[in-house]
């Protein structure tokens, strides 16, 4: 397999979200899969960013199953979570 | 990697001395505890200022506020006052509530444990009952404390696991280092419980292939359809706003995290609250009230859960937490897994395993499974964990409805 950031986890060869397991401090270039990306921004410690292009309305995947549906387009690098992602059970209730 | 031994915070005990205290039906406690029970919460402050003359022994708290009549209530209350990690029973009613007194003191007392029944209105009041309480306890510490123990097997063990105050680091570090340990208590003999089905909305197919039987699949996989329409109908999944700052965003992502805590044993039973599994081996418990909704949220806050898996028998309670749980339990002790390791750092008081480490390259998931399980069986031969040496003895339990377990639910 090409060769990913090590701060960067794949959990199953099957996802399409890497797990953050040190946290990015800003916007900056990291190796995801052998390709340069862009990482737009802060990303804490457990939070996912995207492995590769993710379309609307596809599955994300994580753990090798779906954990939801993006609700937009998101580009690899970016910070997959409530603001493009939502499930397919109930919704997630945040405070605005 | 290999298992880093020197990052291990506790000495590990691999091979088990564990002894308990022999109860009539055959189980054995790993504590001995006075639980003083409040029948309604108009007896909690009596039932509380009885426990608080007694800071320095295992005299806990629990109890049930409701005034109205609940069978899963009136069973679980039976089935925590015979828990094997209890020694004696002090009961304290105000005099008019619903709870069937009679039978909860006839229950413990065909057990041969030391059972005694205070009602407020009877006793003169609240300084009275107290004064009673205080020393009806003091008068049967020296008789427990003297109690012989005998030598006890991880297959007279129970154990539960439990995630809270979860983030995106618990579903991997904690969690699944809390599957491994299951694993090694399973292989040695254990008898272990996870739960929480709705929190393992998305993971039902996957769980169904774990089960012992066909019936059983079926049944896993009705217990997670049946929380994904309670909690469709209650309009919130079992999601708090705290899981999205930590990285979660959806509840099934919520729920493959948490399923982790199940390890990779088969699944040889589905038990609801206050059912004792029959055997070792790894059960799902099924927590979701059956029928209509009627009595609001499932498990108002971890502690409910943790209720009901020591209602179901358990010795010890796993905790795997991320954002940082500081909760332990009245009766069974509660170890506390990290698995954020900066949680770590500014909560280590409240911790006893750092799961989270594995984040930073200092420890593996086995080896940190195998800490887990070694911290399991000391703190089954008597070592505290840190939530127990603070004095934490969170205990609630409000109104459900359950249908007894089907059929496929505990296959021989």
């Amino acid at each position: 397999m090409a060769l990913t950031d090590p701060r960067l986890l794949l959990l199953d060869p099957a996802d399409t979200v890497l797990v953050v397991g040190i946290p990015f401090a800003g916007r900056e270039t990291v190796v995801i899969d052998g390709a340069a990306v862009i990482v737009d921004g802060a990303v804490g410690r457990g939070h996912k960013v995207a492995r590769r292009p993710i379309a609307a309305g596809e599955q994300v995947l994580k753990y090798g199953v779906s954990i939801g549906r993006a609700t937009r387009p998101i580009a690899p690098g970016e910070h997959v979570h409530v603001h493009n992602l939502s499930s397919d059970y109930t919704a997630t209730y945040v405070i605005a | 990697m290999s298992t880093t031994l020197a990052a291990i915070t506790r000495p590990p005990t691999s091979s088990p001395e564990m002894r308990g205290w022999p109860r009539s039906d055959g189980r054995k406690g790993i504590r001995n505890v006075v639980v003083v029970a409040y029948l309604v919460e108009c007896a909690h402050h009596v039932a509380r200022q009885v426990t608080a003359g007694f800071p320095d022994h295992d005299v806990h708290l629990i109890g049930f506020p409701g005034c109205f009549p609940n069978p899963y209530a009136q069973r679980v209350m039976e089935r925590l006052c015979t828990h094997p990690n209890v020694g004696a029973v002090l009961l304290v009613s105000l005099g008019c509530e619903a709870f069937n007194k009679r039978q909860l003191a006839s229950i413990v007392r065909e057990t041969g444990r030391p059972v005694e029944t205070l009602v407020i209105q009877e006793n003169g009041g609240t300084r009275r009952t107290i004064a009673a309480g205080r020393a009806w306890v003091g008068s049967h510490l020296a008789a427990l404390a003297a109690m012989p123990t005998e030598p006890m097997g991880p297959g007279e063990l129970i154990v539960g696991t439990i995630c809270g105050g979860s983030d995106g680091t618990s579903g991997i570090t904690g969690n699944p280092a809390a599957g491994r340990a299951f694993d090694l208590l399973i292989d040695a003999g254990a008898a272990c419980i996870f739960e929480e089905t709705g929190e393992l909305i998305g993971c039902e197919d996957i769980m169904a292939a774990r089960a012992a039987t066909p019936a059983l699949a079926d049944a896993l996989r009705h217990s997670v359809v049946k929380a994904a329409q309670y909690y469709a109908t209650l309009g919130y999944g079992s999601f708090a706003p705290g899981n999205a700052d930590g990285g979660l965003s959806t509840i099934e992502e919520k729920s493959m995290g948490a399923y982790a805590k199940s390890g990779r044993s088969p699944i040889v039973g589905l038990i609801k609250p206050g059912d004792i599994p029959p055997r070792a081996g790894l059960y799902l418990m099924d927590v979701v009230p059956d029928g209509e909704v009627r009595f609001g949220f499932p498990n108002i806050s971890d502690n409910a859960e943790i209720v009901e898996m020591i209602a179901s028998g358990a010795h010890v309670v796993l905790f795997v937490t991320g954002r940082g749980s500081v909760v332990g339990s009245a009766l069974s002790p509660v170890i506390k897994i990290c698995a954020n390791p900066d949680t770590f750092r500014r909560m280590e008081d409240d911790m006893d395993i750092d799961a989270g480490r594995i984040l930073e390259g200092r420890g593996t998931l086995d080896g940190v499974g195998a800490e887990i399980a070694a911290l399991t069986y000391a703190v089954a031969g008597g070592a505290r964990t840190k939530s127990e040496e603070m004095g934490h003895q969170e205990f609630i339990l409000t109104y459900k409805t359950f249908e007894p377990a089907g059929p496929g639910c505990l296959p021989v």
